[in-house]
């Protein structure tokens, strides 16, 4: 089983990395572009041990508390069976 | 007055602090090492810069779990000083000790360079040999120092006299100019409700004797001595 942990910033923080990408963008005349936001991706594997409702659990916890500062961040996550 | 510098695998402003104590400030000092839960006996623990675990997931991250900042909580929650400076301060807000977060530069470029921050509060253990108002001038070294709270700490932090210093003109004007890092109210320190923990970007290590240029950065360790003799004498009663 893996789980697939994406993190970025809040909405409501700004996001300079982001910003600058989105101006190389437009400069080399990509079109349609309104926003560009970065953030980060996990991929953890599981060793069999937890039913999928336990690996939520654990994953969601694992997000909170290790791979997000809940001051600037959210997250989401799928797993995979 | 013991002070205990904390060497974290990749802190490199730990000898810098542990001098500056040493041969500047002529206390006794020792560096306590992160895999610890032993403080030996410390009266202020320095929380120095540096890169601790390579800044891996985010800066200050895995420093928080480590075993001697465990036993740092504590010994803040009981009222013991400490000091967290640039990673330092970074470690103090993920460990939840200060309120928070440092994000990368607004400029997205490291900053190295002596900035002016202005003292908003004298009143507090790392500020005690400076006036309310006063200007030092110390060196920052940095990518990750723009300082970001919600608008509820800012109103908390403000309130409490707990924006310890900010990023100001060489005359103490608080500008968008003289904000290095796009930090939130030109933050460049704050410190916990009791007071007792200060997080702070610039590093006052670097600005302890004249062959560095500058010795604004002495009166917060002279600060942090005067507390722990008068803290020591009060409990001397």
């Amino acid at each position: 089983m893996k789980a697939y942990v994406y993190v970025s910033l809040k909405r409501s923080v700004l996001d300079p990395q982001g910003k600058t990408i989105q101006g190389a963008l437009q400069r080399l005349g990509y079109q349609g572009l309104q926003d560009v936001r970065q953030g980060k991706f996990f991929e953890l594997t599981l060793d069999g041990g937890l039913d999928k409702s336990q690996a939520e659990s654990a994953i969601g916890r694992i997000a909170r508390e290790v791979l997000t500062n809940p001051v600037i961040e959210e997250f989401r996550y799928s797993i995979e069976e | 007055m013991k002070f205990g510098v904390l060497i974290f695998p990749g802190s490199n402003c730990d000898h810098d602090a542990y001098w500056a104590i040493e041969q500047v400030l002529k206390q006794p000092v020792t560096f306590l090492w992160h895999e610890s839960h032993e403080l030996e006996n410390c009266d202020a623990i320095i929380v120095p810069g540096g890169f601790a675990y390579g800044d891996y997931l985010r800066t200050g991250a895995i420093a928080k779990f480590s075993p001697v900042m465990q036993s740092v909580r504590k010994f803040a929650d009981k009222g013991g000083l400490v000091l967290g400076i640039c990673n330092g301060f970074q470690i103090l807000c993920e460990s939840g000790l200060l309120p928070g977060a440092l994000m990368r530069n607004a400029g997205l470029k490291y900053v190295c360079k002596p900035v002016h921050v202005q003292v908003e509060n004298a009143d507090t253990p790392f500020t005690n040999a400076n006036r309310t108002g006063d200007v030092l001038r110390i060196p920052i070294g940095h990518m990750e120092g723009n300082y970001f709270c919600d608008e509820t700490t800012l109103q908390e932090l403000r309130r409490d006299g707990r924006v310890v210093f900010r990023y100001s003109s060489p005359s103490g004007e608080i500008t968008q100019e003289a904000n290095p890092n796009g930090s939130l109210d030109n933050i460049a320190g704050i410190c916990s409700p009791g007071r007792n923990v200060l997080g702070m970007m610039p590093h006052p290590e670097r600005a302890s004797e004249p062959s560095l240029g500058c010795t604004d950065g002495v009166k917060i360790f002279e600060s942090m001595v005067r507390a722990g003799v008068s803290a020591g004498a009060l409990a001397a009663k």
